[in-house]
């Protein structure tokens, strides 16, 4: 035992450093080339404005706190509505994966709601809603809703019988076996939804937020887009990349420690 | 050190189970210094025992008795219902008609089953794993020792926090024993768990396999596709054709078997010829 404990440690120490540094190389060199452009006028400012020219506009709106309070709407509008939405999900795929019944009940009628496209429903949205917070969350939810009841589904129906027989043989309940066997074989799957479903509500809330919003980083582009403050812009769409870069990190640190036994999370 | 002490003792030094059973007791009671009461096969009686798949009549009448603490193989063409059988004995299966008793009343524990996949979870611990063996008594304090136990017992305590997945075929298969035998059980019945596994592996197994049994003194019912491995480590050895017991040959070699011996290969050789001329009348 502790033989293997001092192989595998000096392993899970080295890698992130390392690798933590090379996947920056690239878009570090695209800002390094994107200034230098700006810089020496090959790329004229009015179509994109240098980086020091957006981080500059980015430090104004963080000393006048709207930066934050934008960033911090729209964050906070993600995550209440993936919270909402990936919870019915989920409900919605654990029943349809253990319940024949309540597969036979709902599973068509959301098939046929799923292929709607959700943001195709933001005008009736804003005649419901207005312009309120409810419709962003609402948005938000439909559009991360599919994704995580899809996959959820799908990794519950394809856990191995084998291995829920085994778990009958042995005598477990059907809470035990839920939580032993057939919940941790459909955490692979249930990852894949929740990697999905993070894209989408990004993609929802930049649109609705730019079509019907008083607050948060897309209104904060519009605006910026009406006093033609194109560093503004950017910088937004900068941030947007930002976050959804950190919420795909978050899942996959998720991932790695629930998921620690699947061979596919050793390397790397 | 426990496995020392086992694995020191030259199986050659047996020359019959008679011989070997009190005197694996006595150095269970050593090691271990406690007081477990040995566990004992359960005798196993199948009357008039059918079963049909639709239209498919797969067992047309079983009727068998096992003394307890016997080691029986079952083999048969490829689906004539060995494994159906088994899974009948095992509770995992409704019986169309007919009986199988055990004499008394079971416990789930006391009747295990092992396949020709280990069945691992893969997200737990070879030694989690094991425990999952325990069936009820999972939640009682004991269950680590008694997990540790059986994984000594089948040679991996070193392997007790690896993932399933860094084991190898053989390994996983000794995991997969170790989580059987963790309860204690009474009948242990086997559908074909050595049908992966090359050939050396194999027959380590089979050593295995014969030495838990000779230890712990269940009841074993063996299938197999291997008439040499049923030959090597039964006491008799059924045939099952066309729905029923068509050959019940008894092996008297005494133990341990010598592989290859004159007198097994001759009994092979009938068995062999019992399942070929049944192939040849279809
Ligand atoms: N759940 C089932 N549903 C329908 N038919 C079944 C089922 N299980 C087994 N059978 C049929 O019963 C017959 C016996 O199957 P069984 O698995 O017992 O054979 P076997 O002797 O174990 O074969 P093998 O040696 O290939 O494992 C086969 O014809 C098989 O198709
Ligand atoms: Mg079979």
């Amino acid at each position: 035992m502790s033989l293997i404990d001092s192989v595998s440690l000096p392993r899970s120490f080295r890698l992130p450093r390392v690798d933590g540094l090379i996947q920056w190389i690239v878009p570090l060199a695209i800002i390094a080339i994107w200034q230098v452009a700006s810089v020496t006028g090959f790329v004229p400012t009015r179509v994109l404005p240098a980086p020091s020219d957006v981080l500059l506009a980015g430090w104004k709106l963080l000393l006048s706190g709207e930066l934050v309070r934008n960033i911090w709407v729209s964050f906070w509008r993600a995550s209440i509505g993936f919270l909402i939405g990936g919870s019915i999900g989920f409900a919605f795929g654990l029943a349809n994966g253990l319940s024949q019944l309540s597969a036979k009940l709902t599973d068509t009628t959301l098939q046929m709601v799923r292929n709607v496209p959700h943001l195709a429903l933001i005008p009736l949205v804003i005649l419901w809603f207005g312009i309120d917070e409810s419709a962003k969350l609402f948005l938000v939810a439909l559009g991360v809703f599919f994704p995580i009841y899809l996959n959820t589904l799908h990794g519950i129906r394809t856990v191995d019988p084998q291995l829920i027989e085994m778990g009958r043989i042995y005598g477990m309940s059907d809470g035990e076996l839920f939580r032993r066997v057939i919940f941790p074989g459909a955490l692979p799957s249930i990852f894949v939804g929740i990697r999905f479903a993070l894209g989408i509500m990004w993609l929802t809330l930049i649109v609705a937020e730019t079509i019907a919003a008083s607050s948060g980083l897309g209104y904060m582009a519009m605006q910026a887009r009406e006093f033609m403050l194109i560093d503004v812009v950017v910088l937004s769409i900068l941030i947007y990349a930002l976050l959804g870069k950190l919420a795909d990190s978050a899942s996959r640190v998720l991932e790695r420690l629930t998921l620690s036994w699947h061979p596919a999370y050793w390397k790397r | 050190m426990q496995t020392a002490v086992r694995s020191s003792l030259p199986e050659t030094e047996f020359t019959s189970r008679a011989n070997f059973a009190p005197h694996a007791r006595v150095v269970r009671e050593e090691r271990q210094g406690e007081r477990q009461a040995q566990t004992t096969g359960l005798p196993l009686s199948i009357r008039g025992l059918r079963k049909s798949f639709g239209d498919n009549e797969v067992l047309r009448g079983i009727d068998l008795h096992i003394p307890a603490g016997q080691f029986v193989a079952i083999v048969g063409r490829s689906g004539c219902g060995k494994s159906t059988l088994l899974r009948l004995i095992a509770g995992l299966d409704k019986i169309d008609a007919g009986s199988i008793s055990f004499g008394q009343d079971v416990q789930p524990e006391d009747i295990r089953v092992m396949f020709q996949e280990p069945r691992l979870l893969p997200w737990a611990r070879v030694l989690a794993n094991v425990e999952v063996g325990l069936g009820r008594d999972r939640a009682l304090g004991d269950a680590h020792a008694r997990a540790e136990k059986a994984l000594t017992e089948v040679g991996l305590a070193d392997k007790r926090d690896q993932w399933p997945s860094v084991l190898s075929g053989g390994q996983k298969q000794r995991v997969a024993l170790g989580r059987a035998l963790v309860s204690r059980p009474r009948v242990l019945a086997f559908d074909e768990p050595l049908g992966a596994l090359d050939a050396l592996t194999r027959i380590s197994m089979q050593r295995l396999l014969e030495r838990v049994w000779r230890d712990q003194g269940f009841t074993a019912i063996l299938v197999t596709h291997d008439v040499a491995e049923a030959v090597a480590l039964a006491d008799r050895v059924l045939v099952i054709d066309e729905g029923r017991i068509a050959h019940d040959v008894t092996v008297n070699a005494g133990r341990p078997r010598q592989r290859g011996s004159a007198e097994l290969a001759g009994l092979e050789g009938s068995i062999l010829s019992h399942l070929l001329s049944a192939d040849d009348r279809t």
